[in-house]
């Protein structure tokens, strides 16, 4: 092989597995940093623990307030997200014209070029008064109001990729469906959606990281109250935010340090169990298709 | 075979132009198709012979910026006219493409579209007609103990037969044929070939082919068209025998293609 040739496929191979000494080097890190915390109260205790009071004493370490706060917030905002979003997604693809489409589609990707902060601080002081008015609530720094925004935030992610995976429908499937007497709406429902399916749920569960990794958007839209919510309008305070707010006084090497590390373990775990069965669906359901053969 | 008279017209072209745009595909075309007989469309790629197929079952309503002038009587009746169902009209003119293209269901969820979508929901009709069909089709033998796997899982020319036996489910009086063996192996296309003569005793069968010995060996009529025009139409032996026209021989021949 020639040194230039030896060059080329050695530094590629350095970028490829660059991405997995990353991972690896995070998620040991998690580890080392969070698993003081369970030796501290128990894993169990720490999971399902109602009380998250890290600074009083006795210091107490339950998380439950927060993994509901992340739980009510995410599936609020995918309950915005996903119809909006596979709703666009059908109206680009099927029924807007192609001026509209070279328009819709660039916006509704620029949604999702604005940085979470900007959310966060149109959120705190524009939709919070609005819900608080609204709702006639003590305060709208709650769970609505961080859903509503993160649901607005993974429009885009869940729009783009389920536009994307409609796109990519063969052109036949639609002909052989109006050859046989078909109209419109009965080769979207029967024939396109569900061969575009594994791409829409994918876009589904690329729009649920999105939302449960969210962290500044939450942090100023929530109310940060750190308990289990009874409503929809309680103040909660999500795993994400916790961390972000109490990383800075949290004394190095503490039990509240490593507490802060557990909960992002404890959120790695989630996203990663989600991912995989979102990745076993999306298998399985391409295999009984016969798209993976 | 040159009995004319005898035969019935089943689809009718009367002076038919259309245009992509402002590009004009195909000129004054007028011909006549008989029923209970394979009718091969045969000539140089763009001569405007997919585009003729694609107007029967009104295919070239899904293409943007295309107009059509003309007639075209199926059974007497102008498919272009306003009242026509193209719902209707697809359900009576069946159309096979140049690719396999059944969906990505099972074998038996392909078969039951067409009633599915009439918004059949008597299983045990669906079940007749889906089996008939198959049988129809020459497919059933080799596929009856599978009918839930995936149809993506046939082979090509398995796939094709399915795709034929999916549009007879219907019930059509005419079958579209778009080069329906371009994409498959030589014994898989005679399979076809077998399959489109024994077919036609029940439907009027239009066929577009690239392959002049394909339209030898299946049609009783073959339209040579070139340019957008229609050059010449006949029963097939006369046309590949003794061609009227200087060009369709010369297209015979291979002088061009």
């Amino acid at each position: 092989m020639k040194i230039s040739e030896k060059i080329y496929k050695n530094t590629f191979m350095v970028v490829a597995f660059s991405s997995l000494v990353f991972l690896t080097g995070i998620v040991l890190v998690l580890f080392i940093e969070g698993l003081p915390a369970f030796s501290v109260t128990g894993v169990l205790s720490f999971i399902f623990g109602k009380s998250w009071y890290p600074t009083s004493t006795p210091p107490e370490f339950g998380i439950m307030p927060l993994i509901s706060a992340s739980f009510v917030v995410s599936v609020g905002a995918m309950l915005f997200a996903i119809p909006i979003g596979i709703g666009s997604a059908l109206y680009i693809h099927e029924i807007a014209g192609e001026k509209q489409k070279m328009f819709l589609k660039p916006i509704i990707e620029l949604l999702g070029a604005i940085p979470s902060i900007i959310f966060g601080f149109f959120g705190m002081v524009i939709v919070a008064p609005l819900v608080q008015k609204l709702f006639n609530l003590s305060t709208g720094q709650c769970a609505f109001t961080g859903a509503l925004i993160l649901g607005v935030m993974a429009i885009p992610v869940v729009c783009s990729i389920a536009e994307d995976a409609l796109s990519v429908v063969p052109r036949s499937f639609r002909e052989a469906s109006f050859a046989l007497g078909a109209n419109r709406w009965q080769t979207l429902w029967k024939v396109i959606i569900p061969a575009a399916g594994s791409g829409i749920s994918t876009a589904i569960v690329l729009g649920i990281s999105r939302v449960m990794g969210e962290t500044m958007t939450v942090l100023l839209v929530t109310g940060g109250a750190a308990q289990i919510p009874n409503s929809i309008f309680s103040p909660v305070r999500p795993m994400t935010s916790t961390i972000a707010a109490e990383m800075g006084e949290a004394a190095v090497g503490g039990t509240h340090f490593h507490a802060l590390f557990a909960i992002g373990l404890v959120l790695f775990v989630i996203t990663l169990i989600l991912n995989m069965i979102a990745e076993y669906i999306g298998r399985k359901y391409r295999l009984k298709l016969g798209l993976d053969v | 075979m040159d009995n004319n008279l005898k035969e019935t017209v089943r689809v009718k072209a009367d002076n038919i132009n259309f245009f992509y745009g402002s590009k004009k595909a195909l000129n004054g075309i007028n011909m006549d198709i008989y029923a209970n007989k394979v009718t091969a469309l045969i000539g140089p790629s763009g001569c405007g012979k997919s585009t003729f197929l694609r107007l029967i079952n009104r295919m070239n309503d899904l293409v943007t910026s295309s107009r059509v002038e003309g007639q075209l009587l199926l059974d007497n009746k102008n498919i272009f006219d306003k009242d026509v169902d193209v719902v209707e009209l697809r359900r009576k003119v069946g159309m096979v493409f140049q690719k396999p293209n059944p969906f990505p269901k099972s074998i038996y969820e392909n078969m039951a579209y067409g009633l599915e979508i009439k918004g059949v929901k008597d299983k045990k009709f669906t079940d007749e007609k889906v089996f008939e069909s198959l049988k129809k089709a020459a497919l059933w033998d080799e596929i009856k103990d599978r009918l839930n796997d995936s149809a993506l899982r046939l082979s090509g020319g398995q796939q094709q037969r399915l795709c034929i036996a999916r549009c007879l489910v219907v019930e059509p009086e005419v079958i579209l044929f778009d080069e329906p063996c371009a994409s498959l192996d030589p014994i898989s296309t005679r399979k076809i070939e077998e399959l489109i003569i024994e077919l036609k005793q029940f439907y009027t069968i239009i066929i577009v082919t690239h392959n002049m010995q394909q339209a030898a060996r299946v049609s009783d009529y073959t339209a040579f068209m070139y340019l957008g025009d229609l050059i010449e139409f006949g029963p097939t032996e006369k046309l590949f025998t003794v061609p009227k026209d200087k060009r369709t021989e010369e297209y015979l021949t291979g002088k061009f293609g």
